[in-house]
């Protein structure tokens, strides 16, 4: 059982919650992320890691499914029946010179893990958020704190750039090309993202989100195409080589319970799961 | 053997063989030659003696008979159902030439449930010793080694990535083969002894590889665990799993039982499950289960299956169609499965396990509709700890180089089960896992 210490809402159905789990954050490294279920006949779901304290760990996450849903009505003092980690591949940190981390809604949760890491190393850090609109915009202070410069964009233009990060981080290669990017988010956001960088020949990380079961590498469930390779995401990844990911297979495979998704929702709120529309 | 009718056992996960009462067991047990060689034995990968357990179940006396198979094998309820008794004790009896063997698998198998129910004594543990043993993974060869040390006085901590113990005996076998109460029963058995087990911990990860090292000794386990995939086109898409994937959402996960439980999986009207092993006829049969009409295609011919004689019976008495010489080529569909191009296989000369190998015949090819295809082609062990720990030497297939003993090239770690012979039986993994237990035990006592 690890209890959990603090929970709070971050935006709209974005939530954040510190776990202790010591055997997890006292090995965490940037880019990493756990496995957890939450009671005994709940799912496995991996998540980012994105912050360390002690023996605590943090998630954040949107609630997308029954699994997100039910962890966001856990309170302080509640438990998780089950985390496991630290897993999948550190991010490659090293003294790169300047590096753009660019995060798209919930994704940005990975990216002051990473920035701290990579500012250690020596690097300057731009941070490039953006959200669709102000309130749905996470850890603005927290980027602020770790990054040399940050620029905020909001689709709808409530607050920073209006527009996608695509367009900054596209000024920044045209202007001061930077050595490394990362772009994390929605799987859409960074496969448009990254291609900006593309014909800059910068090197481009993305962390891939693909459905997991045990993250050890022993299912197969989270394969990607990278360079025309199948790898495992929870062993070979999170983090690759943006340009030579599959993009398409990877959004096709995250729709693979799209069906049993809904049906999972009809039976945890009552409802018949199709909005009324019977 | 008291198999429960096909036709019913496929709408549920109960067991299938539901075992014999005291009276079958006592008049098997007397049909025994007692023999002075007994063959049986050289059989058994962990050496039970065979004749001395039958002995005692003929006398009725079932407390010593468990007492005897326990000198050698801490797991009987599990390997008295999931071992390949035909080729083992069994195949070997002398019984068996002119009329049937000895159900020496249904007797062993007997006695651990008559214990179970009779209240299990645990063995006389030596003196408790300071050193301390890591063995990492809790399948059969982790829980088997585990014991034989805890047994030697030695504190030792297994270490397990799943949320739950047990290894393949928890996400890979199923619940109508295993009884996943018999699992938990055995486990619990080797706690008893003063094993601790820690779930949730990935080695190299959440135990990185120094806190490992600073063990006395360290026993790796981790078996066999990354899926092979075909290669062929069209594998990526949606309905398409390896069978540890299906195997451990429905047997660790419990996905049959969506939406109760949260995790889901695609049930499948028509589903093709590619191989011949038991974890073929494993997969095979969960989908049968969930109301699939299941179709197992396999390269080479029915006789040169792998899978126990007994599960590939089941298979088809369930009503499983098996496509024997028979290979995929391609995994149609425009994102989600549609089904499977194969062609029919031409048989050749034999190849190095002795089997024939297989050539497709060009122009054969037809399609099989499917909406689930679950490939089952074999399963190699998982390099993330090897990759981790400096000095150990991997083999062609990835399996850990060993010494006759499970000596690895690092001194003080061993290796046994899968992880070192590559995807073999339950039985083998713990009979090499004895076998490194005691070389640990006379590394640490004679030094």
């Amino acid at each position: 059982m690890y209890t959990i210490t603090a929970a709070s809402a971050l935006a709209e159905n974005v939530y954040e919650a510190w776990i202790s789990a010591p055997h997890v954050s006292r090995h965490a490294e940037a880019g990493q992320f756990l496995v957890l279920r939450i009671d005994e006949t709940g799912e496995r779901i991996p998540l980012t890691i994105s912050g360390v304290d002690g023996d605590l760990v943090r998630i954040i996450f949107m609630t997308v499914g029954t699994t997100t849903r039910k962890l966001a009505a856990l309170k302080k003092g509640d438990t998780i029946l089950d985390v496991v980690g630290p897993l999948g591949q550190p991010t490659e940190v090293k003294r790169y010179g300047t590096c753009v981390l660019v995060g798209g809604g919930v994704g940005i949760a990975c990216l002051p893990i990473i920035a701290k890491a990579l500012k250690t190393a020596g690097n300057t850090v731009i941070g490039i958020i953006g959200a669709r609109n102000k309130d749905l915009l996470i850890l603005e202070d927290e980027m602020q704190s770790v990054c040399d410069e940050l620029i905020i964009t909001t689709d709808d233009g409530s607050y920073g750039i209006k527009g996608f990060a695509a367009g900054p981080l596209k000024e920044i290669c045209e202007t001061r090309p930077p050595d490394a990017v990362w772009v994390i988010g929605p799987a859409i956001m960074m496969k448009v993202t990254s291609g900006v960088t593309k014909p800059f020949g910068i090197r481009t990380f993305v962390s891939l989100n693909p459905i997991m079961v045990d993250g050890t590498g022993m299912c197969g469930s989270c394969r990607v195409v990278v360079g025309g390779e199948t790898r495992f995401a929870c062993v070979d990844g999170p983090e690759f080589d943006a340009h030579e990911v599959n993009f398409d297979l990877l959004m096709s495979r995250q729709r693979f319970y799209t069906d049993e998704e809904k049906e999972s929702a009809a039976h945890h709120t009552g409802g018949c799961g199709c909005g009324g529309h019977h | 053997m008291s198999d429960r009718p096909a036709d019913l056992r496929v709408h549920d996960f109960e067991e299938v063989d539901s075992g014999i009462p005291a009276e079958e067991a006592i008049a098997e047990a007397a049909r025994c030659l007692q023999c002075k060689k007994p063959a049986c034995v050289d059989g058994c990968p962990v050496g039970i003696d065979i004749p001395g357990f039958i002995r005692c179940i003929e006398d009725g006396d079932f407390r010593s008979a468990i007492g005897i198979i326990k000198e050698s094998n801490m797991l009987p309820a599990v390997c008295g159902r999931v071992c390949p008794q035909e080729v083992q004790c069994e195949g070997e009896c002398i019984l068996g030439v002119k009329d049937k063997p000895i159900a020496i698998g249904s007797l062993e198998r007997f006695l651990a449930d008559w214990e179970r129910e009779n209240g299990i004594e645990i063995p006389e543990l030596a003196e408790k010793r300071s050193e301390r043993i890591a063995v990492v993974g809790s399948g059969p060869a982790g829980l088997t080694a585990a014991a034989e040390l805890a047994r030697n006085g030695f504190s030792v901590t297994i270490f397990e990535a799943f949320h739950e113990p047990g290894g393949v005996l928890t996400y890979g076998i199923p619940e109508f083969r295993l009884p996943k109460e018999v699992v938990q029963a055995e486990i619990s058995e080797v706690k008893r002894l003063g094993v601790e087990i820690r779930t949730n911990y990935l080695v190299g990860r959440s135990l990185p590889v120094e806190e490992l090292l600073s063990y006395d000794a360290i026993i790796l386990a981790t078996g066999a665990g990354l899926p092979a995939f075909m290669g062929i086109p069209g594998e990526n898409q949606i309905g398409v799993y390896s069978a540890n994937e299906f195997l451990t959402r429905v047997n660790l996960l419990h996905a049959d039982a969506f939406p109760h439980h949260d995790t889901p999986v695609k049930k499948g009207r028509s589903v093709v499950v590619i191989g011949g092993g038991n974890v073929a006829m494993d997969a095979a049969r969960v989908a049968k289960r969930m109301g699939a009409d299941v179709t197992l295609v396999y390269r080479r011919r029915r006789e040169d299956m792998p899978a126990r004689l007994v599960e590939a019976h089941h298979a088809e008495e369930e009503g499983i169609r098996f496509l024997c010489c028979t290979n995929p080529t391609r995994i149609l569909g425009e994102g989600t499965v549609t089904g499977v191009e194969v062609v029919s296989m031409d048989m050749c000369e034999l190849d190095d396990s002795g089997r024939p190998s297989a050539k497709p015949i060009p122009g054969s090819e037809y399609i099989i509709p499917a909406d689930v295809v679950i490939e089952a082609i074999g399963q190699s062990p998982n390099p993330l700890l090897i990759r981790m720990i400096e000095g150990l030497v991997r083999e062609k297939k990835g399996n850990l180089l060993v010494d006759e003993s499970g000596k690895t090239t690092v001194p003080k770690i061993y290796a046994a089960g899968d992880v070192a012979t590559g995807a073999a039986t339950v039985i083998l993994a713990m009979g090499a896992a004895k076998t490194a237990a005691d070389a640990v035990c006379r590394m640490l006592t004679e030094e």
